[in-house]
């Protein structure tokens, strides 16, 4: 019997996640609107003045990403663990990092790609002139695809401890630090109409740094967690 | 000649050794069935024979060759059905046993469903997994298994929760899967009822000295 090649397998995993996600919308959903939410919150709780705002809307953007992607992150690979998924993937005898890497690919078109695409809407509010747009969604699109590979990583160390949520965000938040700063400071510059290739750069290193490393970290993670 | 052995298994749970000095072997055709009390580590060796669990001393053999977690040669010839049928509640019937079999094999939704229907789950296939009992949850991860071609199953609890037309489909299947050329490895306590000659019976006793 033909055994399925690699890449099959791993759109296997894309398709089915996909699948689970159209039968509970929210957990999609819940994401996106808490980035939502926080950055609106900035113009009624801070001032409406697009002038002042617009000097926040870097660190307002990043940091409200950042929270949202680490909110998707805790049910990464956690229900996988607890129905059984998880096992049946090691005994598989598939590569646990590929099918891992495709999890993660996953979760990433359901939460980082929407957040970028919604980031004119909120940019708009926090007075980001339009030609600024294109800049932040390239910054933002190389950032949380590092986001969500860093966050596999740490979703994969959390798995053996019931209430993973906090410790998750702890183990995971300083390693996002290096995103925090580039996207911050790539976004200050698109706004400022400058070049921002320096910063795209150091993202996109972040980016292929986490695709080639942090699978590997995640599978080896897994496996001691289903001890 | 043995396909798979199992010598001089030894496995802790912190001090407590859960596994003590394990040694079967186990030939094309026979169904080993782990029987004892609970907590006697009839799980803890289902999981040591996957790779899932490193044993501290000891060594597992398919085929004659040691096997580990990252073995996919051999991972690849076996089928591990958990105590609770790793099905997604989201999912229909149909649906899980198609991605799950669809890991390791390539599958049609024809099988699938002839499969569906030889465990007596064609009626809800299409339900989600969420509304099912327990028992038709496990006659769906038999469908999984029954489409499945590893040659070695190992099965923790194959006929809990299942009624007595369940448990004889079940060990119909196994018998089929023995007669094949299969193995399996069965924790349970039920009897189950295979021909002649084809079951292995290992004892742990559970109770550390």
């Amino acid at each position: 019997m033909s055994a399925p090649g690699v890449f099959r397998v791993a759109a296997w995993v894309v398709q089915r996640d996909l699948r689970l996600a159209t039968r509970r919308p929210s957990q999609v959903l819940q994401p996106l609107a808490f980035f939502a939410v926080v950055t609106l919150l900035f113009p009624l709780g801070y001032t409406p003045e697009l002038a002042k705002l617009r000097a926040i809307a870097p660190g307002v953007l990043w940091v409200a990403a950042l929270l949202a992607s680490m909110l998707a992150l805790e049910s990464l690979f956690r229900e996988d663990a607890e129905d059984g998924t998880l096992e049946q993937f090691v005994v598989s005898g598939q590569p646990l990092t590929l099918l891992l890497f495709a999890k993660t690919a996953t979760h990433w078109l359901m939460t980082g790609l929407p957040l970028t695409l919604m980031a004119p809407l909120v940019g708009g509010a926090l007075g980001v002139p339009f030609a600024a747009l294109g800049g932040i969604l390239s910054a933002l699109v190389l950032g949380t695809i590092s986001l969500s590979l860093i966050g596999a990583v740490g979703a994969g160390l959390t798995l053996a401890s019931r209430r993973g949520g906090v410790l998750l965000s702890l183990l995971t938040l300083p390693l996002a630090v290096p995103v925090l700063i580039f996207g911050a400071r790539a976004t200050e510059l698109a706004i400022a109409g400058d070049s921002l290739t320096g910063p795209l750069y150091l993202l996109g290193a972040v980016a292929v740094l986490g695709v080639t490393l942090a699978p590997l970290a995640a599978a080896a993670a897994v496996r001691i967690g289903l001890e | 000649m043995s396909e798979l052995t199992a010598e001089n298994i030894w496995f802790y749970r912190g001090d407590y050794p859960v596994l003590k000095a394990l040694s079967f072997a186990l030939s094309a055709g026979e169904c080993l069935q782990i029987r004892g009390p609970n907590g006697a580590g009839k799980t803890t060796l289902l999981r040591v024979l996957t790779g899932l669990l490193q044993a501290e001393e000891g060594v597992v053999r398919w085929q004659g060759q040691a096997t580990g977690a990252r073995d996919s040669g051999f991972l690849a010839s076996l089928a591990y059905l958990p105590h609770q049928p790793p099905l997604k509640a989201e999912l229909t019937g149909a649906e899980n046993v198609h991605f799950a079999v669809g890991l390791r094999r390539r599958c049609t939704p024809q099988d699938v469903r002839a499969a569906l229907r030889r465990v007596g789950a064609g009626a809800f296939a299409d339900r989600p997994v969420r509304s099912l009992s327990a028992g038709q949850r496990r006659r769906v991860a038999f469908a999984a298994l029954h489409l499945d071609t590893a040659r070695l199953w190992l099965l923790d609890e194959p006929t809990t929760n299942l009624d007595a037309e369940g448990q004889s489909m079940v060990c119909e299947l196994l018998e089929q899967h023995l007669a094949g050329g299969g193995l399996a490895v069965a924790a349970t306590h039920q009897p189950l009822a295979l021909s002649a000659g084809r079951l292995v019976a290992l004892e742990l006793s559970g109770v550390g000295e």
